[in-house]
């Protein structure tokens, strides 16, 4: 699980910091909230799905990403967390070349097939659009592909439906079905659980692991929940502009540099869903669903304090 | 009633309405109504340009159109001031220019209210070739950008990050909605072009489930719309672009009553 570029970003904290670093698979700059960078993970990984390097983007004259390195790999589920404003839609645009970096080097492998769930679908009500007509513009996807698709997402009952009418969970999974349907090499989701609720949430990265396990794409998962990791990822990168931590999510968490990043209290709340398992370590934030006793009473993660 | 300059007016508005129909949608579908306007209003300078120069006049607003399109796009990619301001701004530019141009024009007096208005019955077989000619091509290259066209319509950055080359695809569309344009001013005149396009797609939208349903009942009620308002205009002796797109209009505002009133419970 650590893998290659752990390992350097490790061995290269610790060369900076000894008392910073860590064998367990975390791997932190010293100090977040000022300008540091991990250690160059040297060249670009050609045996990566995507690898960047040196990532730089500026806005007016401001550095929203500043030395960014990052691989995503076969079968691997790679989480990205930060807090509002760390960058992390942005870094998302430049690995999908949606924006050109203004430092640095982003390579994607030849013939990469994307499936991208973004951060905002805003539908247009002014063009007509049934979801299997959605669903079939993304590739030629036969439909019995495409009723299987839906249901394993669960949004089989929306497949005749016009996209303008669907709630926002709804929507989607129906962007997610488009992903899955185009047999992707990568995975991207943004923020893939707003307008979700808490139990949808859970089952949702549970899809998204298990469907993993079964077609082994690489995963890109972003989040701005700080206290909601995905037990089943591989590797947690923290980001506020540049890449704080990086490592397994279990280590992450009790990473100094995550709690000065997100603070100590969030670093506490820190919780790990065990989607297999019937408890987490949820304490705070995490609740946003009226429904939480239902969601408890079906089996999903417990500990919220804040109903 | 059927003379030949009646058969011709109807011939040219019919191919018209076929060809405007598939660019009328994506107009609206991709909110660029006002860009149309812009470039539309722009052609009038094309007219003035053809005419000093010599040229055919379907040409040369062909090439100012275009090129006003590319000027607008590249505009556009500032992020200062919202497009919509910038084009409300530029179409009464245009416009103003190109009725200078047009009037410092030496030689005959030039019919300034054709151009502005149209003159759909003073078609002539050349224009007819050209709507043919052209409106083919345009037809052609819808149909066969017509899957990336619609996957970047309904979300760009998904169509881009998916692999469409959104850049090269807007740029075709672009210049096949400034042909479309240029080649529909002759007949509807630079003012009422763009409710050419958008005003049958907007009567077709309550009443179509699809993309390719919305394209093919827009044809369907611009194509009705020329038949009947080219007959309105010959029975009240009426100009024939303007009475095509009074008859549009009145189609489109039934039809978003109807919606208004399907909608409530």
């Amino acid at each position: 699980m650590a893998d290659r570029d752990v390992r350097a970003a490790a061995a290269a904290a610790k060369a900076r910091s000894p008392e910073d670093g860590h064998d367990h698979g975390a791997s932190c700059s010293p100090s977040c909230a000022a300008h540091a960078h991990e250690g160059s993970l040297g060249a670009i990984d050609r045996t990566a799905l995507v690898s960047a390097r040196g990532l730089g983007f500026q806005r007016n004259g401001r550095d929203l990403l500043d030395g960014i390195d990052l691989d995503i790999r076969k079968r691997e589920i790679v989480m990205l967390i930060g807090p509002n404003g760390a960058g992390k839609t942005m870094l998302v645009r430049l690995l999908l070349g949606l924006e050109t970096p203004d430092r640095g080097e982003v390579w994607r492998r030849e013939g990469l097939r994307i499936g991208y769930v973004p951060q905002r679908f805003d539908v247009d009500s002014v063009i007509p659009m049934t979801v299997e007509r959605f669903l079939r513009l993304g590739g030629d996807a036969s439909l019995a592909r495409i009723e299987t698709i839906l249901d394993e997402v669960g949004a089989g009952r929306t497949r005749h439906q016009q996209l303008s009418q669907l709630s926002g969970g709804e929507l989607q999974r129906v962007v997610l079905a488009r992903a899955l349907l185009r047999d992707p090499d990568l995975l991207v989701l943004d923020e893939p659980v707003q307008g979700v609720d808490y139990t949808g949430e859970a089952e949702l990265y549970n899809l998204i692991a298990r469907l993993r396990d079964k077609r082994g794409f690489g995963v890109l998962l972003v989040s701005h929940d700080l206290h909601i990791v995905m037990a089943r990822s591989d590797r947690v990168v923290c980001l506020n502009r540049h890449v704080c931590c990086s490592g397994v999510p279990e280590t992450v968490a009790q990473h100094p540099a995550y709690a000065r990043l997100f603070g100590a209290e969030a670093a506490r709340a820190f919780a790990v869903y065990r989607l297999h398992h019937d408890h987490s370590h949820d304490i705070a934030g995490a609740a946003r669903s009226a429904d939480e006793t239902a969601a408890s009473a079906q089996g999903a993660p417990k500990g919220n304090e804040r109903a | 009633m059927l003379e030949p300059f009646f058969l011709r007016a109807v011939v040219a508005g019919l191919a018209l309405a076929v060809v405007a129909a598939p660019l009328g949608c994506f107009v609206i579908w991709q909110r660029m109504a006002y860009f149309g306007e812009t470039v539309a209003q722009a052609s009038l300078i094309g007219v003035a340009l053809s005419l000093a120069l010599r040229l055919d006049i379907t040409f040369g607003v062909i090439v100012i159109a275009v090129a006003v399109a590319f000027l607008l796009l590249w505009f556009s990619r500032q992020q200062v001031v919202a497009v919509d301001s910038i084009l409300g701004l530029l179409h009464h530019a245009a416009l103003a220019t190109g009725v200078i141009a047009v009037s410092m024009l030496k030689g005959p007096p030039v019919d300034l209210v054709g151009f502005l208005f149209g003159d759909v019955f003073a078609v002539t077989t050349s224009d007819i070739a050209w709507i043919m000619v052209g409106g083919a091509a345009v037809l052609g290259a819808v149909a066969w950008l017509w899957q990336p066209l619609l996957r970047l319509a309904v979300h760009e950055d998904l169509a881009a990050a998916e692999g469409i080359d959104h850049r090269r695809v807007r740029a075709i569309f672009t210049i096949l909605l400034a042909v479309t344009i240029a080649v529909a001013m002759k007949i509807v005149g630079v003012l009422l072009v763009m409710a050419f396009l958008v005003v049958p797609a907007v009567a077709a939208r309550p009443f179509a489930g699809t993309p390719e349903r919305m394209v093919l009942l827009t044809a369907i009620l611009a194509g009705a719309g020329v038949l009947l308002g080219l007959s309105l205009s010959a029975t009240i002796d009426a100009p024939g672009g303007p009475a095509v797109v009074i008859v549009m209009s009145i189609a489109a505002a039934l039809s978003l009553t109807a919606a208004s009133v399907m909608r409530r419970p």
